[in-house]
């Protein structure tokens, strides 16, 4: 049971509103795991809140990597002990060159100085799989992107950083169908007994493309359902409203 | 005697230290008319430049602060300054000359022989007078002249005199005047017609001595269809005590040809760096300033473009970062004087650790002046709630189909940019460097390779503990 990513009775608030109100959820190593619920349900709040954004402040509950508590980590410990967060919304930094953070973050990761060369190999041979060209990396950090080039650059930094649990905050939002085939087969490379993914999504079209082992579902801060794909299905037919009342019921 | 915050200052800037030098000239401090007198005698000066000199200190004397200017009125006591200090007999051609505990000082700073190779000309200057001067044996067959601004004055007497003083007389501000007064040192350059030199022309500054004001003098001629990159270093050693370092810088670009100045501004923050920088564009001419200012008590300093001929170009790139103790009030000034000119002034801030940065910028568009371009962005980063930056543009735009634009931001590192950083398993402080040398990028990417590594360098000293 160790090597989980575990999340027990999370209780999270927002300038002192409660918005998640007792999420459990156990995704073990070499799993997908998808987390879906309609708009406001607190999916975004418990991406953010598992890497640790200073505006959501956990009241209740723990998050566990591995059997270890992660609360008391820093956002950049987290993510150098292996947490992955594929933003939403990837924010723009100006001026700071993709090559440039990459390799920064790439050293963070490992913990050392990576060889230049070594590291170069690697970004080309993932670029590739993205179908990105070589100036990709020469542009400033998101900057001018649009939407679809902002979530495959997110998924290029998941392909570099090999995380041990990463959370894909609804990374197929904006994505035309040729980009969500590209995301799709980035994500699908990565997939294997060292990685546990967690997929946070509106929609079910994603899963069409990343067979999920288990789906559950969030509506208004608990996990009200959980299942297998088949659930996700279910949804895309139904939309959220049965689910809804059935847990009113 | 240093205090705790000297020692802290001191570990941030590695520049700091001071070295116990022979002094072989020095002179008492205060401002007496004896004082010009003495450096008159010692450079061996025609009578012109002694009673230039002797106007200049009276000028001062009478002259006022701008009233726009802030502060500075009570700060300086004049009477406590020395305006004479030169631990060098003479500027030496080779480095071996030089005398050797002033090579240390330069080797301490990373200023050594090898980097002439990338250089076309090298000159170090030490508080009052230039220790070292020197230009590439290819550049000084083409004609290129590049010597100290006093051998300028001994060599091409006729040259000097005709473009001396022209774009900054004495009467422009009070410390033009007081640099006229008292200039010691500066470069002397002249580039012929159509010689393109390609190198860099470099020289540093430093600052040893206590209480000290240094006024080096510069003038580059850049003649017809030529080119000319100058670049320029400081620092000077932490004392309890203020320095006073007033600059003049006369440029004159002439037709068609084009002159860069390159200035990496770098002195403890015991000094007041109160400099005149201007150039005169002919026809076609282009002007290109990019001025670093990372140092300094307080700077005042507005690099400026006379437009004189039809068709100039003139570009400012400014990038201040003012740190704890620091004012860099700098910015820049344009004044269309003939049509068809355009001009670009870029500038960028940082303030942290209750530093303050200032933009300050003049365009001006006389009436003579039709159809002239000018784009003005400014941007500001503030990195906590303790610093403060301002922004003070003036235009005045008189000539006939002037299009102006005017830029302005305000930014702070944003939560969100260091989260994201963060995420990817960066350091706070690592994030917060990052995003400020991604803020001045589109400035460093202009400079050569050194200093574009220098100010990186520097950048990220200031950026150390700056964020809790």
């Amino acid at each position: 049971m160790t090597d989980t990513f575990e999340i027990r009775d999370l209780h999270v608030s927002v300038e002192d509103k409660p918005i998640l109100k007792g999420v459990n959820l156990v995704v073990p190593k070499g799993q997908v795991h998808a987390l879906m619920g309609p708009n406001g349900s607190g999916k975004s709040t418990l991406a953010n809140t598992i890497l640790g954004h200073p505006k959501y402040t956990v009241t209740r509950g723990d998050i566990r990597m591995k059997g270890e508590s992660i609360l008391e980590w820093d956002t950049d410990e987290r993510a150098r002990r292996g947490l992955f967060l594929a933003f939403q919304y990837p924010c723009e930094v100006p001026g700071v060159r993709v090559s440039n953070f990459l390799r920064m973050a790439c050293n963070a990761r490992a913990g050392r100085e990576l060889d230049v060369m070594e590291f170069y190999e690697k970004l080309e041979e993932k670029m590739k799989k993205l179908d990105m060209d070589e100036r990709w990396v020469k542009r400033y950090l998101n900057e001018g992107f649009s939407g679809g080039e902002k979530k495959r650059n997110e998924i290029l930094q998941m392909l570099m950083l090999e995380p041990e649990f990463a959370v894909m905050d609804e990374t197929d939002s904006g994505l035309d169908i040729d980009a969500l085939k590209i995301v799709a087969h980035g994500v699908n490379e990565l997939r294997g007994p060292n990685i546990g993914i967690l997929i946070i999504t509106h929609y079910e079209r994603i899963l069409r493309y990343i067979q999920p082992d288990a789906v559950h579902i969030l509506v208004d801060g608990r996990i009200v359902k959980s299942g297998d794909a088949d659930l996700a299905t279910h949804l895309e037919q139904h939309g959220y409203d049965w689910i809804t009342k059935e847990v009113v019921a | 005697m240093s205090t705790p915050v000297t020692e802290l200052l001191r570990s941030h800037y590695k520049e700091g230290f001071h070295d116990d030098l022979p002094i072989v000239r020095a002179v008492p401090k205060g401002l007496k008319h004896e004082v010009v007198d003495y450096i008159s005698d010692v450079k061996g000066e025609p009578d012109w430049m002694r009673e230039f000199r002797h106007r200049s200190l009276d000028l001062f004397l009478k002259q006022g602060l701008p009233d726009w200017l802030p502060g500075l009125r009570d700060e300086i006591d004049y009477n406590e300054i020395t305006y004479y200090v030169s631990p060098v007999e003479k500027p030496q051609r080779r480095w071996e000359d030089v005398p050797e505990e002033i090579r240390r000082t330069y080797d301490k700073l990373g200023i050594a022989k090898e980097e002439q190779k990338l250089l076309g000309g090298l000159g170090a200057q030490i508080d009052s007078e230039m220790a070292y001067h020197n230009i590439q044996e290819s550049l000084a067959k083409r004609g290129v002249v590049f010597l100290s601004c006093d051998e300028g004055l001994k060599q091409y007497p006729d040259l000097f005199r005709e473009y001396f003083s022209k774009a900054i007389p004495p009467e422009d501000n009070k410390f033009a005047a007081l640099n006229s007064a008292f200039w010691s040192g500066g470069s002397f350059v002249y580039i012929p017609k159509g010689v393109k030199c390609d190198i860099p022309l470099s020289v540093y500054f430093r600052i040893n001595a206590e209480q000290f004001g240094q006024f080096e003098r510069t003038l580059i001629i850049v003649d017809e269809d030529a080119f000319c990159h100058y670049v320029e270093g400081c620092s000077a050693p932490i004392y309890t005590t203020n320095s006073l370092h007033a600059a003049v810088v006369e440029i004159f670009v002439k037709n068609r040809a084009r002159c860069r100045y390159t200035t990496i501004q770098n002195w403890s923050t015991d000094v007041y760096n109160l400099v005149t920088k201007r150039a005169m564009l002919y026809e076609r001419a282009v002007m290109e300033w990019v001025d670093g200012n990372l140092g300094s008590k307080r700077t005042v300093k507005y690099p400026s473009c006379y437009f004189l001929g039809e068709g100039g170009h003139g570009e400012v790139l400014s990038l201040a970062s003012a740190d704890r103790g620091m004012w860099q009030d700098a910015g820049a000034k344009m004044v269309f004087m003939a049509p068809n000119c355009t001009g670009r002034i870029n500038s960028k801030s940082i303030s942290g650790r209750t530093g303050r940065a200032s933009y300050r910028g003049l365009v001006q568009v006389r009436p003579e002046a039709t159809n002239c371009r000018v784009q003005v962005n400014c941007d500001a980063l503030i990195l906590d709630e303790q610093s403060r930056s301002d922004t003070y543009p003036v235009m005045e735009i008189k000539g006939d189909l002037a299009t102006v634009e005017h830029e302005a931001s305000v930014s702070n590192v944003s939560e969100e940019q260091l989260f994201y950083l963060m995420s990817r398993g960066i350091k706070k402080e690592d994030a917060v460097s990052m995003i400020v040398n991604g803020f001045i990028e589109p400035i460093v990417k202009e400079l050569p390779m050194e200093f574009a590594v220098e100010i990186n360098r520097l950048i990220n000293l200031q950026m150390e503990g700056s964020v809790g």
